[in-house]
């Protein structure tokens, strides 16, 4: 198989992964579970599409900014999850119902 | 309305966009340069599905946090989005706009956050 071929099939991945995790945006019932769905969406979605458009293109301008792009999503964008996680707990949304356990609010009483 | 009807309602819904995504009777976006033009335009409207879904949540979402999670994923959509407008016209400028893009969602993510947690921004 060329490089092409396999571009397209991690292309193929990242489509896939993009669309279940704003499926999850849409279907689930809380807001962390929404942020769980939410980050699978952008570490395999569209970090696959960038390398699968650093495969096709090759080291040109475009594949070496793909690589870089690829770099500063996986450092930022669980440093956001967690922010907007502690925040959301902080200002007082509560659980889903059908929740079983809460750690932190746990630490945060018992401090 | 009841759990059958809106069942059936959703049903019907997503098998019309699969239908737009497999055979394309719109041709909406027409771009004739593209070397790899079928497999480019379902991916379009692949994206373009997500975020509808997106926006759903935006307009429709209970709290705060989570129109701010929908607007995170929508930008992140939109990197994907140049990242296949950069495959098919050749042009490697367009990964800058989502280079810049990511810094931005980056940036107003953390912003809200700190807002909703209701402290100062230099904290």
């Amino acid at each position: 198989m060329s490089n092409t071929t396999i571009g397209f099939i991690f292309i193929t991945i990242g489509l896939a992964f993009d669309f279940l995790g704003c499926l999850g945006i849409l279907r689930l019932p809380d807001v962390y579970n929404r942020l769980q769905a939410a980050t699978k969406c952008v570490t395999l979605g569209t970090c696959s599409i960038l390398f699968g458009m650093f495969l096709i293109v090759g080291f040109t301008g475009g594949g070496i900014r793909a690589i870089l792009c690829i770099i500063f999503l996986l450092l930022t964008s669980p440093v956001a999850a967690h922010a907007l996680a502690r925040a959301s707990h902080i200002s007082g949304i509560k659980l889903w119902e059908g929740s079983v356990i809460d750690r932190y609010e746990e630490d945060r009483i018992g401090r | 309305m009841n759990r059958f009807t809106r069942y059936i309602l959703g049903l019907s819904v997503f098998i019309g966009i699969f239908y737009i995504i497999l055979y394309h009777p719109l041709d909406i976006l027409i771009y004739p340069k593209l070397p790899y033009l079928d497999f480019l335009r379902r991916s379009f409207f692949v994206l373009i599905l997500c975020s509808i879904l997106c926006l759903y949540r935006i307009i429709k979402g209970p709290t705060a946090p989570d129109r701010i999670v929908a607007i995170d994923i929508f930008g992140i959509l939109i990197v994907g989005f140049c990242a296949i407008l950069g495959i098919g016209t050749g042009r490697g400028w367009y990964i800058d706009i989502g280079i810049a893009w990511a810094l931005q969602s980056f940036i107003s993510t953390l912003a809200l956050a700190k807002y909703l947690e209701g402290k100062d921004f230099d904290e």
